[in-house]
């Protein structure tokens, strides 16, 4: 037994509440308060993990979000992959698994890789799996490396909340800096958003000693919280800062450990303070990751706010003199304790034994410490080792918002350089060490805010000192030195890297992988980079760090998700009587956004049969189909004429108001946007009735030009699309069926003529019918108000019992347009289809006026003669039909030319045949002619014709 | 994510936006358009490193509107109507 839960004390720990957990299937006994490292500590329980690439066994070395080795899948509803055990707290029945280790981290299978370690340095996979395919090797090399595991089978518990907030003042930390920032700031009455990512507030002051005002630290933070929250400013536990993005936008990602999701907070703030503290640097020596080697504050931490003594004998090894209070204080705990430290002047110490002037050269042992070696070649026996070889300042969020970094040759560490509009650094982060130099900093940083009228907290207690001597690791070390400790990178790794010149910081991480996964190299990231400065004579600033990225901890996906998962992931628009068409069985599918019944009835294998009933019957007697999703955007004004000119290709001012007009939409680029029918109401009101995907995208073009081009007293937009249901009556019985219902209008020819549309009533409703036609067969669009839609639709299908009526789906309705030629933009024709490659090469030739894409239908691409052309295509009757997006092909020479392609096919019951349409070079040409079609290696044959393939002369229309 | 102020709604998020084009890009009339300048007015935009005028148009309450930025340090410098009617 070597590390142990000492008897009293404790500050996280409630030691009338004990939890039991599971790690490695082994029990774990702790109390509410430990986190799961504390509590793995307490039960001296060393290995608790394999690394990433040797399968070396790993302990742990933090204490906090620094934690590189100590990962943790934890399972159950709460399941997280990869978490940090340092910051996962502990409750009772939690399972945990070590990663990267079959079947535990004390036992693993593939410990024999570090063996074979001298083999398979940085690049090994580079250099070796490239013949013939890394996607040979790629399985099992992915199955011997890596971390956790995402367990396949769990769902999550809700989502993510998501908070936008503002605030003066966002202080991300609550140490003392952070702390003494806020109080600053509250009193110079702004409001203050306070977070910090431990579960209490405190940060340092947690473990480490503080007098403030006069006051222990513990009760210095308690007051000062409490004065928080009494001024109402919004207090933040167990939340990280995890970016800071343009603008200063920040983004906190926090925690509940009552089984709610995270919550993910965008916050805008004035200012920030960035009192983000500074994370412990490993020192280098061989077998540097050996289980019980932890970094010395984090050996604090776990004593003072846990009661655990991580070991017995216990050698510290430093260069600063942050080491000499965690060597006094487990010598005080009861341990035998060695002080090694580099510098041969500095501190004194009482209770532990002192070696000045040295350094380890080795840690010795297996699976844990069992002793170090010195550089002059001593051994001492140990069952931990506590380093501290410096403090590396958290200016992650600082370089995130393009903070320059400035090289401090005191502090042997980057701090914040220049200022940054809005940010302001304190504590730690900015290079404080002493709690008055803290205070100042936090004073100047909230000092240009505002006047405050509280006094700024003065450190009354000892005062901490740095006195740091840098010992970065150096070229041509022996043994195995660990740089990265989640990455397995070696000394060696780097000196490799450089040998092959990929000195820059950003190849050199790429290369050997320095400072990636879930750490993101907190603690390895300077020891790195200055191993590469001295391997290349540059100095440290010339060497730089990377680029900082948020995030600065691993954030779930499922808080940037937030509630957009599931139905909610895109959203579809739905349909006002999409209840009605469910009670009738209709299948729904999703059609450019919106959702829409494809059929009624016949799932699966029937669906196809029952499409063909539906448009069999749809041509026999009559056909009621739900176009509500067809757009309705309403063009008024002076100007409106002259507006819907310059939108179409056609002309449309010419149109008489009650009639209606299909035309085209073109782009600048001449292609075909939009189809769809202008409905003119009266001088000075137009319909667009554009397609039902298109709606969104009709509307922001013609707001585009609107504004852009006419101005705002000229024309108005109005997407009335939402507040109208369009139902259809289609077929040879249309007029008699809707005769049948009391309009108080005319439906014969002479009152109401193909393309032409009246108003009449339902109910007390006004009601517009337009006689359009998608299926060729005489047709009425009847719009209503959206929510009177129900009892016309009731009325239509109990009124259309007689006639045999049929309620078709838009498969059904997509064949009888296919049958009559009709087109579907996006379908049918491509982001090169010209309207003269439609066939429709009136305006082009005839306009005099301008409209929008006129000069690109000018250019020697839009001339050239073997443009792909609208076509029908037949096959012999009894063939099956053409493969959408199958090619017509042309061989010359024994090569395959591609002459276009098939945009819609289908069966035809009305014909008995299938039919299709496509876009073939110079097709309307060639009708008659014969056609290879391949598709798939098949080929087959076809014969081109006209794109219109029943009722040609459109006598339907009028039946 | 950056702060974009709609001359109408005031500061919102950059995503409530989308981009429109480069202001001044003034559509040349006519079917006889020399074919280099029309093929200028679609294609070929000056991507200036630096102060950018631009067309905005913020999606939320559909106006279109003239934004001054700077490309390298994503300050905006101005917001305006189109036509200048007012400035937030």
């Amino acid at each position: 037994m070597t590390a142990s839960r000492l008897t009293t004390g404790g500050s996280a720990i409630d030691r009338s509440r004990p939890i039991r957990f599971s790690f490695d299937g082994t029990n774990v006994e702790g109390f509410a308060g430990d986190t799961i490292a504390s509590a793995l500590m307490a039960n001296d329980i060393a290995v608790v993990g394999r690394s990433f690439k040797y399968h070396r066994p790993r302990g742990i070395w933090g204490a906090g979000v620094e934690e590189p080795n100590a990962l943790v899948d934890v399972g159950g509803p709460r399941a997280t992959p990869n978490t940090r055990a340092t910051t996962e707290p502990a409750r009772d029945g939690l399972v945990a698994k070590s990663v990267n280790a079959t079947p535990s981290a004390l036992a693993d299978r593939n410990a024999f890789l570090d063996r074979f370690s001298r083999f398979i340095p940085a690049a090994f996979y580079y250099k070796t799996f490239m013949w013939p395919d890394w996607h040979m090797f790629e399985p099992r090399i992915r199955a011997m490396a890596g971390l956790g595991e995402v367990d396949k089978g769990w769902t999550s518990p809700g989502s993510a909340d998501q908070i936008n907030h503002h605030c003066d003042v966002l202080v991300v930390g609550a140490g003392p800096a952070g702390l003494a920032a806020a109080k600053l700031a509250a009193g110079a009455s702004l409001s203050i958003t306070l977070v910090d990512d431990q579960q209490k507030p405190g940060g340092s002051l947690g473990h480490r000693a503080g007098e403030i005002d006069g006051k222990p630290a513990a009760i210095w933070i308690d007051e000062t919280i409490a004065e928080l929250a009494a001024g109402g400013h919004l207090i933040l536990p167990s939340t990280t800062a995890f970016g800071i993005y343009d603008h200063n936008l920040v983004g906190l990602n926090q925690r509940h450990f009552d089984g709610r999701r995270d919550t993910l907070w965008r916050v805008r703030p004035r200012q920030i303070v960035l009192a983000t503290g500074a994370i412990e640097r490993p020192l280098p020596f061989a077998n540097n990751d050996l289980p019980c080697i932890l970094s010395a504050d984090a050996a604090l931490a776990y004593l003072r706010r846990h009661a655990v003594l991580v070991g017995r004998r216990i050698v510290v090894a430093t260069n600063n003199d942050s080491a000499y209070e965690v060597a006094e204080a487990v010598a005080e705990a009861g341990a035998d304790v060695t002080l090694v430290d580099i510098r041969r002047d500095g501190m004194p110490a009482t209770k532990a034994r002192l070696v000045k002037g040295r350094a380890l050269a080795a840690a010795n042992g297996k699976l844990r410490v069992e002793g170090v070696t010195l550089d002059d070649g001593a051994r001492l026996d140990a069952d931990c080792v506590l380093v501290s070889g410096g403090w590396t300042p958290t200016i992650h969020l600082f370089g995130q918002a393009k903070g320059k970094l400035a090289w401090s040759e005191a502090r042997a560490a980057f701090l914040p350089g220049d200022p940054v509009d809005g940010i302001a650094v304190a504590g730690a982060a900015a290079g404080a060490v002493s709690l008055s130099e803290v205070f100042a900093g936090s004073q100047n940083a909230v000092a240009s805010l505002g006047q405050a009228k509280v006094v700024t907290p003065r450190s009354t207690g000892v005062e901490a000192t740095g006195g740091i001597v840098a010992a970065w690791p150096a070229p041509g070390s022996k043994g195995r030195i660990w740089i990265d400790y989640q990455n397995d990178v070696t000394v060696k790794d780097v000196e490799l890297a450089a040998r092959e010149n990929f000195v820059s910081v950003e190849h050199l991480k790429r290369y050997t992988t320095l400072g990636m996964a879930t750490d993101q190299g907190k603690t390895s990231n300077l020891p790195g980079l200055a191993l590469m400065a001295g391997i290349t004579g540059r100095t440290v600033p010339e060497v730089g760090t990377t680029t900082y990225r948020p995030p600065f901890t691993p954030v779930p996906l499922a808080s940037f998700a937030g509630a957009r998962a599931g139905e909610l992931m895109a959203p579809v628009r739905r349909l006002p009587l999409e209840n009605i068409h469910r009670a009738d069985g209709a299948v729904f599918q999703e059609y450019g956004g919106w959702l829409r019944p494809a059929h009624y009835g016949g799932r699966d294998a029937d669906a196809d049969r029952t499409i063909q009933d539906e448009a069999r019957r749809a041509r026999q007697s009559v056909a009621l189909f739900d176009g509500s999703t067809l757009g309705k955007i309403e063009v008024i004004g002076p100007r409106a004429a002259e507006f819907v000119d310059f939108l179409y290709y056609n002309t449309m001012s010419t149109l008489k108001p009650g009639h209606c007009r299909y035309g085209f939409m073109l782009s600048e680029n001449g292609v075909v946007f939009d189809d769809g029918v202008l409905v003119r109401l009266d001088e000075h009101r137009f319909v667009v009735s554009c397609s039902s995907s298109h709606v969104t995208a009709v509307h922001a073009r013609l707001e585009e030009w609107r504004q852009d081009r006419f101005g705002r007293g000229a024309v108005y937009i109005h997407n009335a699309t939402a507040e109208m249901a369009t139902l259809t009556v289609s077929g040879p019985n249309a007029r008699k069926l809707l005769e049948t219902l009391d309009f108080g209008l005319s439906l014969d020819d002479a009152g109401l003529p193909h393309m032409a549309t009246g108003h009449g009533n339902y109910g007390g409703d006004e009601v517009r019918i337009a006689r359009v036609s998608f299926t060729g067969d005489r047709s009425y669009e009847i719009s209503i108000r959206a929510d009177r839609a129900e009892p016309l639709w009731a009325h239509l299908r109990q009124a259309g019992q007689a006639f045999d009526a049929v309620v078709i789906g838009l498969e059904a309705l997509m064949i009888l347009r296919a049958e009559k030629g009709f087109i579907v933009i996006g379908k049918d024709t491509d982001g090169t289809t010209l309207p003269h490659d439609l066939g429709v090469e009136g305006p082009r030739a005839k306009r005099r006026t301008e409209f929008v894409g006129r000069r690109s239908l000018f250019t020697e691409e839009a001339s050239r003669d073997n443009r792909l052309q609208l076509v029908g295509l037949t096959v012999p009757q009894g063939d099956a039909p053409l493969p959408t997006g199958a090619h017509g092909i042309k061989r010359s020479g024994g090569r395959l030319r591609s002459q276009g392609f098939v945009t819609s096919s289908y069966q035809s019951p009305a014909l008995g045949r299938p039919i299709a349409l496509g876009l073939i070079e110079r097709g309307a040409a060639r009708h008659g002619e014969a056609i290879e079609i391949q598709h798939l290696g098949k080929v087959s044959t076809a014969t081109i014709a006209a794109p219109c393939a029943f009722d040609p002369a459109g006598d339907r229309l009028h039946a | 994510m950056q702060l974009f102020p709609c001359p109408f709604c005031g500061p919102r998020d950059e995503t409530e936006f989308h981009y429109g084009g480069d202001a001044g890009n003034v559509r040349p009339d006519g079917a006889d358009v020399p074919i280099e300048r029309w093929a200028d007015y679609l294609y070929l935009r000056g991507n200036p490193k630096g102060t950018a005028r631009e067309i905005w148009v913020h999606m939320s309450c559909g106006e279109f509107f003239v934004m001054e930025r700077d490309t390298v340090k994503h300050e905006v410098l101005s917001s305006t109507a189109l036509g200048g009617e007012h400035a937030a």
